[in-house]
């Protein structure tokens, strides 16, 4: 620990403002999202406690039948919108989260093997990358969920949408992971601890994983930092477009393709919020991400 | 004496860092006449080439020059701003900087950078500036000026691409001359016209010339005045012949002992320490855990056979249309069990594929080699992973050759672990044995690579080579990226180590008089090929091949060199 806070990286972040106070707002965020049953006045899924009389409510202004008042309002169903954002918002982080772990997981394993063996291995795994890039990611997701959804029966939909999500967002981001670890590893490849390595009889996957990989990390971390940003925002655009989280299970893109239904009657609060929220998740999350890749840059050092 | 055209006067840079000020150049003073040759002399970190680029406003902020004065032909320059620094430089004072392949614009034509820089500098027009442009590659000896002048710097060799770079430092008729390590990245031969040139030049045009340098073979070469440093101080200067034949100053006897000399083999270096940083070498304990001495029936270790690799240099999917380079074209020797045979040759020469396909990490294109009777070529994959077992080797450049994200301990543990030569009670103790035994701090395995000196790093890799108890070591240049001191050092290990622990060696340097020192027979490489292998004693006395003879004429005359120390070192 008292090595990490004497490390370039942390004497970097502790001198860039920008860093500071976009890790601030992600890191409160994040925890409010963690820790949504405690922070949220109601729990907006649990039918008993929600009151239709509540619905339409203003920000901040006493409901005209139950004079009851909430801080961001209420829906057309009487949910807090509060409530509702925070527990939209670990669904959201949840796909987020999993979705670039899996597209990272996918695409270092893909570059570490194209990189290092090369040959016909690179030529399929970097082709079918090539490939992959010429379709613009949002239709590969609708692509994946579409033929997934067709395949799973009725009743367990609900319950998949998630995690073809995951699948969906994570299998069209790996590309950039490949792509990065595939050159990094051919840098690293040409290293002579990796010639002692083989010189000691290492097999070629203990030297990949065992050796190269940590070596290739830094470049990853950063990218993965900035995917998730864009897998948060990929996931609400799918979900605004009705093919990513169910309305039982709302996530920030639910919540704004149900708000903006509502705008032009006035109700600007059920839309204004959670797109203001994913504004600010998205935005901390990615300066966080801009401020790692120049940090770890030895070039603008 | 004339008056001097640059004068640095008693000055110091400062480097604010976050861990307080850091001073790399302290209370520096010399003087450079028209026509002299200073060589600024002195290892890595010790503050030579800082020097120069304050000299000439090339400092990159926030270091910054906080004491002292600068004086060119009798103007002060160090406290002129930017615009007037910018102005000066290249005009009056113009720069040869190490690496001929940055140093000039791969996209624009030899001769459009130097017509731009004469017109900057002269306000000559474009026709004139050309004509010019000519004279001056003719000047460096560029055969045919003319066609040359519209080629691509790519379309230069190494050597040749200096010798525009010179050209380009000449265009301004400069009073100074900065060259910064300008012969470093050269093999001998071009080295030798490089320097040559540049002497002649000093002479001729009665530019005052800067030389920093690592090398004492250069400077003994080169220069007229040498300025030692140590640690960002001067600690000696004088003229070449006072400072190289009677060093008065401990660190300079130091460092002049520690040159390697091509006349006479030396049982050790000579080791004579400054700055407290010798350390020790238990070889005697190292040799009684030693238990894998076995020795070949025949007495040859390792046979080559016609060996030969080729590179594929245009590749085609129709095997015909593919084009190959052969990087080593039949080579042969054999090298005796308890024997260091040397392998010598310039850039290119195929002497580290060679190595490469004796340690199994490059596939043989043609011919073999056995190791104690085994052909290695043809082994299965248990038969290699044995092999490598008996096999070790060491790299050139250690900032590589160890992983950066594993401890120390971790580097020296992972050949014993991967083979089970030891019960796991007995593999950590015998790691810091091994450590201990190369010299390192007791504290070292649990620290990283970036944590030590390039030294250091080269024993943590002698320390990894011997885990596995090999027969055979090739060692890859492996002083090559070392400071001078350092090399002797890590030089003494590898011959103790072969002294007492009888292993058999494969010693691959460009470096002839550490050859010298360091092999019983030497092999000379050019073109892929072998072209001589003898004794080392007779291939330096009485060398066959004319390409070898080339090369020892080459050598850096080194009789400059006080021999005091060396002598008092046999004696003993």
């Amino acid at each position: 620990m008292r090595r990490f806070l004497d490390s370039d990286l942390f004497y970097s972040f502790r001198t860039s403002p920008v860093a500071v106070v976009s890790f601030i707002v992600a890191a409160l965020l994040v925890l409010s999202a963690v820790f949504a049953p405690l922070v949220a006045p109601t729990n907006p899924f649990d039918p008993a406690s929600l009151n239709l009389m509540n619905g339409f409510t203003a920000p901040m202004a006493p409901n005209d039948f139950t004079g009851e008042s909430f801080f961001m309002g209420t829906d057309d169903q009487g949910r807090d919108v509060f409530s509702t954002i925070l527990y939209g918002m670990r669904i959201s982080l949840f796909v987020g989260f999993a979705a670039v772990l899996f597209a990272m997981v996918l695409g270092i394993f893909l570059g570490l093997l194209s990189g290092y063996v090369g040959g016909w291995t690179e030529t399929i795994i970097m082709r079918a990358a090539d490939v992959q890039l010429t379709f613009p990611s949002i239709l590969v997701a609708m692509l994946i969920f579409g033929v997934a959804k067709g395949i799973t029966p009725v009743e367990y939909r609900d319950q998949m949408a998630i995690w073809v999500l995951i699948l969906a967002i994570g299998l069209s981001d790996w590309v950039q992971f490949a792509r990065v670890v595939r050159g990094a590893t051919l840098v690293e490849k040409s290293k002579d601890y990796v010639a002692a390595a083989r010189l000691i009889g290492r097999s070629p996957l203990t030297i990949m994983l065992r050796h190269i990989m940590p070596n290739v990390l830094s470049p990853v971390l950063v990218i993965a930092t900035i995917s998730l940003a864009l897998a948060i925002i990929a996931e609400a655009t799918l979900s605004f477009l009705g093919v990513g989280a169910p309305p039982t299970q709302p996530s920030l893109g639910t919540l704004i393709r149900i708000g903006q239904g509502f705008l032009f009657s006035g109700e600007w609060w059920i839309l204004l919020f959670p797109a203001a929220t994913l504004l600010m998740l998205a935005l901390s999350v990615n300066l966080l991400g801009d401020w790692l890749r120049d940090a770890l840059n030895p070039r603008l050092k | 004496m004339s008056e001097p055209v640059l004068s640095i006067r008693n000055v110091t840079v400062d480097i604010p860092t976050r861990h307080g000020l850091f001073q790399p150049v302290r209370n520096v003073s010399y003087d450079i006449r028209p026509g002299e040759i200073r060589g600024v002399v002195g290892e890595s970190g010790a503050g030579k080439s800082m020097t120069g680029n304050a000299v000439i406003g090339l400092l990159d902020p926030p270091a910054r020059i906080s004491e002292g004065e600068v004086w060119l032909n009798g103007r002060r320059i160090d406290d002129l701003d930017a615009e007037e620094k910018r102005a000066i430089r290249g005009k009056e004072i113009a720069m040869i900087f190490q690496d001929p392949l940055t140093s000039l614009n791969p996209l624009f034509t030899v001769g459009e950078q130097l017509v731009e820089t004469i017109q900057l500098h002269l306000g000559l027009s474009a026709a004139d500036a050309k004509k010019r442009a000519i004279e001056l590659l003719d000047r460096v000896r560029i055969p045919n000026p003319e066609e040359r002048f519209d080629q691509y710097p790519h379309q230069f060799s190494g050597g040749m691409r200096q010798r525009v770079v010179i050209a380009l430092a000449l265009c301004s008729e400069p009073s100074v001359i900065v060259a910064d390590e300008p012969t470093t990245a050269l093999d001998v031969s071009i080295q030798a016209q490089v320097l040559d040139l540049i002497k002649e030049l000093a002479r001729e045009r009665q530019v005052g010339v800067i030389l920093v340098t690592h090398d004492m073979g250069v400077i003994a070469d080169t220069t007229d005045q040498v300025t030692v440093m140590y640690s960002g101080e001067v600690v000696e200067q004088g003229t070449t012949g006072q400072i190289l034949g009677a060093p008065s100053h401990e660190y300079t006897k130091s460092l002049i002992a520690a040159v390697p000399r091509p006349q006479v083999k030396l049982k050790r270096f000579p080791q004579v320490s400054y700055g407290g940083r010798e350390t020790t070498f238990k070889i005697e304990d190292l040799a009684r855990n030693w238990t894998a001495t076995q020795k070949s029936e025949s007495g040859t270790l390792l046979k080559v056979d016609g060996l030969t690799k080729k590179f594929l240099s245009k590749g085609s999917l129709i095997p015909s249309r593919r084009e190959y380079f052969t990087a080593v074209d039949n080579v042969s020797f054999d090298i005796k069990d308890g024997e260091v045979f040397g392998v010598v040759g310039e850039s290119g020469s195929g002497k580290s594929t060679v190595a490469r396909m004796i340690a199994t990490l490059y596939d043989v294109d043609g011919g073999s080699a056995s190791f104690d009777g085994q052909d290695i070529t043809k082994l299965d994959k248990e038969g290699v992973s044995a092999y490598r077992r008996q096999i070790q080797m060491i790299f050139q450049d250690p900032y590589s050759s160890l992983n950066p994200r594993m401890k120390v301990g971790d580097i020296v543990t992972e050949p014993l672990l991967h083979h089970r030569l030891l019960p796991s009670g007995e593999v950590k103790p015998r790691v810091r044995e091994l450590l201990d035994r190369v010299g390192l701090a007791s504290d070292a395995h649990n620290k990283y690579p970036h944590e030590f000196s390039g030294g250091q790093r080269q024993r943590i890799s002698i320390a990894r080579a011997l885990a596995t108890q090999p027969r055979f070591l090739i060692c890859d240049e492996p002083t090559s990226a070392l400071d001078v001191s350092i090399q002797a050092q890590i030089l003494n290990i590898l011959k103790d180590l072969q002294e007492h622990l009888g292993l058999t060696m494969l010693f691959i340097s460009h470096d002839l008089p550490v050859v010298r020192q360091m092999c019983d027979r030497v092999g000379v490489m050019r073109h892929g090929k072998l072209v001589e292998v003898a004794e080392t004693s007779e291939l330096f006395e009485a060398p066959k091949d004319p390409y070898t003879r080339e090369l020892l004429s080459l050598m850096p005359k080194l009789e400059a060199l006080s021999d005091e120390e060396l002598k008092a070192q046999n004696l003993a």
